[in-house]
């Protein structure tokens, strides 16, 4: 694994080795010195052409951890809002060392780009391009329903996967790279997903993609789901008629009170509700249902740490520079 | 290695000595056991932190013979594993290695004497890391390190106080511990030490 | 004609020996004062340079009825000179020159300092194509008329890049250019079904989280103007023709006796939207690339006539319009040096199509949309020598960097194509030797030579 580009392509076993690996990682966060060495001397930027507070001082924070050099590179207030092209912002990059890329950009594929071009030798690490993915997003997802998945199943998580969970996602799939990420990731892992959304806010060629597609929340909810996760809905697309009110959005589509009851009337007492934040509260999500003790949002953004931790540590700590030998050669040696 | 023929062999045959079977291994183990227990003047505030893969079991063995020894003794409740993979030094020099789980017996190891359990000492660069990992989960009275195989080659000033064997060997050669608990393949269990050269 | 006499030499004449016609039987070519003197078996050499052809298939210059020279205005992204070696180099002896330049060539001015440009250069006919509206803006139907007049003598008259969406200028302009045989061709792409669009919309666009380009806002626009073609009862060209769904109206509207032609682009009659997956932005064009299903419709409309022409799109772009993210890139492809071969490739050795085939797509029938009289004539005894001498059997690499073209955004770059263009005549003197440009044809001054009537005997 040279970068983190997208779940679409990401194996199975490189998906167990991360979430495996972010177990560890998570396990640091409650020692008393919440460090490790292992990125010592190696510098990560993070480079943002689009705000996301969150998303960004959760990668810093795992690269601090790690004792990794981090540089924030914002683009607004920049030389590229001035017109510097991403090409020239990426060998400035690789001229000031910069081991790792972590980028979020408003442009589908601008992750790709960095990686595919000879611009930047960096790692690259996808915090979310345009509507295309949010890999450590669906990971960080993943690693939230494993750990319900395996408690319920009384084993442990290490190792394990998400065989046999129904998840459902709903809202604005059209527009989600996290919806995209997460039906990737999700049925590397063995979940069944079903996508619930008005058909205005589904793809075209949504009916390719391994998951069920339904336009009735109710209806979903009353066939059973393990995971519930609610995707945000800019209350702008009504202005170009995705739907014609919010107020009829969150009727059919918001996960309100109504449904938050209906879970346990229809005896789902082990559903998690998810949400990837900002929640627009009273809008895809009722107050109660976010705050209920069913919901995971804020242990979703702590597993994130762990999750970028892990990503960061498993495409930086070893030898990026000349292709991998074989594991095997070096099961042992230096004891 | 002048024991190596010069007859006409294909140009990489891997030949290979057991240095220590089965029966060998345990009776290290034991002695190593009472040593410890000696050293320590009894169980007192004693943590056995095996180093993944092969310090585990080695940990959990020496754990077992500990108690068999001393009945006061829960042995799951002495043996921890002590995961270095991050603290190591060679980590841009290799492929990426993913860590294994770092679990300490509940007592924690606060004031407690922490043997370091590895199946071979070799640069010592292992036993570095693993010093750096401890002092970053809590502060040990006194560490010690107990080892089944010491083969030389030191590079850091590190020396083991309990060895099961000393074994001096060459740095072209391989020293490989095969163990029930890791290396069983085929549900054969094998527990020995082979030293392997390379013609 | 003796004014047509080059002064290149006494050596103006030329006899290719042995060239399969039209891919059939082997004959003689003499080439002499811009014509075809003769053809024939074991024609008599005399003062002709002979050219050994043995192999090499002759065929009439082909007519690019959709080119982007890019100049005035974006010679930082090809000039006349540059894109007309291009032309040459891939076969070319005439190519139409799209409006959309800076200023656009909306004025009878604009039209003629193009065909200027293109004269000086003399590498291939270049005829301007005029703008439909004012500034490609949509709103005001442009001096048609005056561009039709001008020493230009425009024909075709496109918003290329742009679509005349407006139902009743696109009605008005159809009905306009009937007054001197003109004919709108249209881009066509409804513009409020593809706000934004960065790519084919579908299972692709799906995945990667690209704007969709929905095949509807071509087909819908397509319907559209066929209908009000026939209602008005004047011609139109149908630019770059993407979809089946798009083949399907054109195909209806032809058996309804509707006066449209259509056009493909090489390569939408090869590449598909899979290879937007790299997200490289050599693959950005409009309309963009489609399904595998539409390329075989494609493929089998061209065959059997649906779609009349091979058009280039050739649309070179400075490469830090191609050196950036997706959705920031530039749409477009050049395409003049690799036409002949990727014809070739999808459309000849597929057995779909005859090298006679291939000339009435490429050469006869675009130079009958664009009324030019002396392109895509017969090689016959007589006709003006617009002859292009071709390598079949060749292979080569695509390697942008060694284009005449100042594009290099092939989408082919790094294919082996087959096919090599060995020689190209225009008005009997050869621009292209031994696959190299060799000189351009020296135009008479302006005044001694009108196009349309400049070679006809």
């Amino acid at each position: 694994m040279k970068h983190l580009l997208s779940t679409e392509d990401l194996s199975y076993a490189n998906a167990i080795r991360i979430l495996d690996t972010a177990e560890e990682m998570a396990a640091v966060g409650e020692r008393e010195v919440k460090k490790l060495p292992a990125l010592r001397g190696r510098t990560v930027v993070n480079l943002f052409f689009e705000d996301s507070t969150r998303t960004r001082i959760s990668f810093e924070a795992a690269a601090k951890r790690l004792s990794a050099d981090v540089i924030n590179f914002a683009a607004k207030g920049s030389s590229v809002s001035k017109g510097e092209s991403l090409k020239d912002t990426a060998q400035t990059l690789a001229a000031m060392g910069a081991d790792a890329v972590v980028i979020r950009h408003w442009a589908s594929g601008a992750p790709h780009r960095l990686a595919a071009t000879d611009w930047i030798d960096a790692a690259v690490i996808n915090a979310g391009d345009g509507t295309h993915e949010h890999p450590t997003q669906a990971l960080l997802d993943a690693f939230t329903m494993r750990r319900h998945w395996s408690t319920l199943a009384g084993s442990p998580s290490a190792g394990a996967d998400l065989k046999g969970m129904r998840v459902a996602i709903a809202g604005d799939v059209l527009h989600s790279r996290v919806a995209r990420s997460n039906v990737w990731l999700l049925r590397t892992l063995g979940a069944e997903v079903t996508l619930v959304a008005p058909p205005t806010l589904l793809p075209i060629g949504v009916e390719e993609w391994p998951c069920t597609v339904s336009y009735d929340l109710d209806e979903t909810l009353a066939r059973g789901v393990d995971a519930m996760m609610m995707l945000r809905v800019q209350g702008e697309r009504m202005n170009a008629s995705f739907f014609p009110t919010t107020r009829e959005y969150s009727r059919r589509w918001g996960f309100d009170d109504n449904r938050l009851r209906a879970l346990d009337s229809l005896g789902l007492k082990d559903t998690i509700i998810m949400h990837p934040g900002p929640m627009n509260r009273g809008l895809e999500i009722s107050s109660a249902a976010a705050d209920s003790p069913r919901s995971t949002v804020l242990a979703q953004v702590r597993n994130g740490v762990s999750i970028r931790m892990a990503a960061l540590y498993l495409l930086l700590s070893g030898d990026t520079r000349e292709p991998a030998t074989s594991t095997a050669a070096y099961s042992k040696e230096s004891h | 290695m002048t024991s190596v023929p010069e007859a006409p062999v294909p140009a990489k045959v891997q030949l290979s000595r057991v240095v220590l079977n089965q029966a060998d291994i345990d009776r290290a183990l034991t002695r190593i056991a009472h040593e410890i227990l000696e050293s320590n003047k009894g169980s007192q505030d004693l943590v056995l932190l095996g180093i993944p893969r092969r310090g585990y079991p080695l940990a959990v063995r020496l754990a077992a013979k500990i108690a068999a020894a001393d009945p006061d003794v829960d042995p799951a409740a002495i043996v921890g594993q002590l995961d270095v993979t991050m603290f190591r030094d060679d980590l841009s020099h290799q492929p990426t290695r993913p860590p294994y789980p770092t679990q300490l017996p509940c007592t924690g190891i606060d004031n407690k004497v922490v043997v370091l359990i590895d199946d071979v000492l070799y640069s010592g660069r292992t036993i570095r890391a693993a010093l750096d990992a401890i002092i970053d989960l809590g502060r040990p009275r006194i560490v010690r390190l107990a080892v089944l195989i010491d083969r030389g080659h030191r590079e850091l000033p590190i020396r083991a106080d309990h060895v099961g064997k000393n074994l001096p060997t060459s740095s072209a050669e391989k020293v490989r511990v095969r163990l029930e608990e890791t290396d069983s393949a085929d549900g054969e269990a094998v527990n020995e030490v082979v030293i392997e050269a390379t013609a | 004609m003796a004014s047509q006499q080059q002064d290149t030499g006494s050596t103006g004449a030329y006899l290719i020996r042995g060239a399969s016609i039209l891919g059939g039987p082997a004959e003689d070519l003499l080439i002499r004062d811009g014509v075809i003197a003769a053809r024939g078996q074991d024609l008599d050499t005399g003062d002709a340079t002979v050219i050994e052809a043995a192999g090499l298939v002759a065929l009439p210059g082909m007519v690019d009825i959709h080119t982007h020279l890019r100049e005035p205005g974006r010679e930082d992204a090809e000039t006349v000179e540059t894109g007309t070696r291009a032309a040459a180099l891939g076969g070319y002896t005439a190519v139409h020159a799209m409006a959309n330049s800076t200023p656009v060539a909306d004025t009878a001015g604009v039209v003629e300092q193009v065909l200027t440009l293109g004269r000086t250069a003399g590498w291939v006919d270049v005829r301007p194509v005029g703008a439909v509206t004012v500034g490609l803006a949509g709103e005001q139907l442009a001096e048609l008329g005056a561009m039709a007049d001008s020493r230009a003598r425009v024909r075709v008259f496109s918003d290329d890049g742009i679509c005349v969406s407006d139902p009743v200028l696109m009605r008005r302009a159809l009905e306009y250019v009937k007054a001197f045989d003109g004919v709108v061709a249209q881009h066509a792409q409804e513009p409020r079904l593809t706000a934004g669009a960065q790519m084919n919309e579908g299972v692709v666009s799906a995945v990667l989280g690209l704007t969709g380009w929905p095949a509807v806002a071509e087909e819908s626009i397509i319907a559209r103007d066929v209908l009000l073609a026939q209602h008005v009862g004047s011609r139109l060209h149908v630019c770059h023709v993407s979809t089946a769904g798009s083949v399907e109206i054109v195909r209806w509207a032809k058996s309804r006796g509707i006066n449209v032609t259509a056009e493909v682009t090489p390569h939408h009659l090869w590449l598909t939207d899979e290879l937007v997956r790299s997200y490289d932005p050599v693959y950005k064009v409009n309309p963009p690339l489609r399904t595998d299903e539409d390329v075989q419709a494609l493929r089998a409309a061209l065959a059997d006539g649906t779609i009349d022409v091979v058009g280039t799109d050739h649309a070179p772009h400075p490469s830090e319009h191609k050196e950036c993210e997706w959705a920031q890139a530039a749409m477009g492809m050049t395409g003049l040096e690799t036409a002949l071969s990727v014809v070739q490739h999808t459309m000849i050795e597929t057995g779909l199509m005859t090298w006679a085939d291939f000339a009435r797509v490429t050469s006869t029938t675009p130079a009958a949309i664009g009324r030019l009289e002396d392109q895509g004539r017969p090689l016959e005894t007589g006709e003006p020598a617009n002859v292009i001498l071709v390598d079949p059997a060749a292979r080569w690499t695509v390697d942008p960097s060694k284009m005449a073209t100042m594009g290099r955004n092939s989408p082919f770059a790094g294919r082996e194509l087959p096919g090599k263009v060995v020689a190209t005549f225009f008005k009997g003197h050869p621009t292209v030797l031994n696959g190299e440009l060799n000189t351009p044809y020296r135009w008479l001054p302006d005044s001694a030579e009108v196009p349309n009537t400049a070679v006809r005997p």
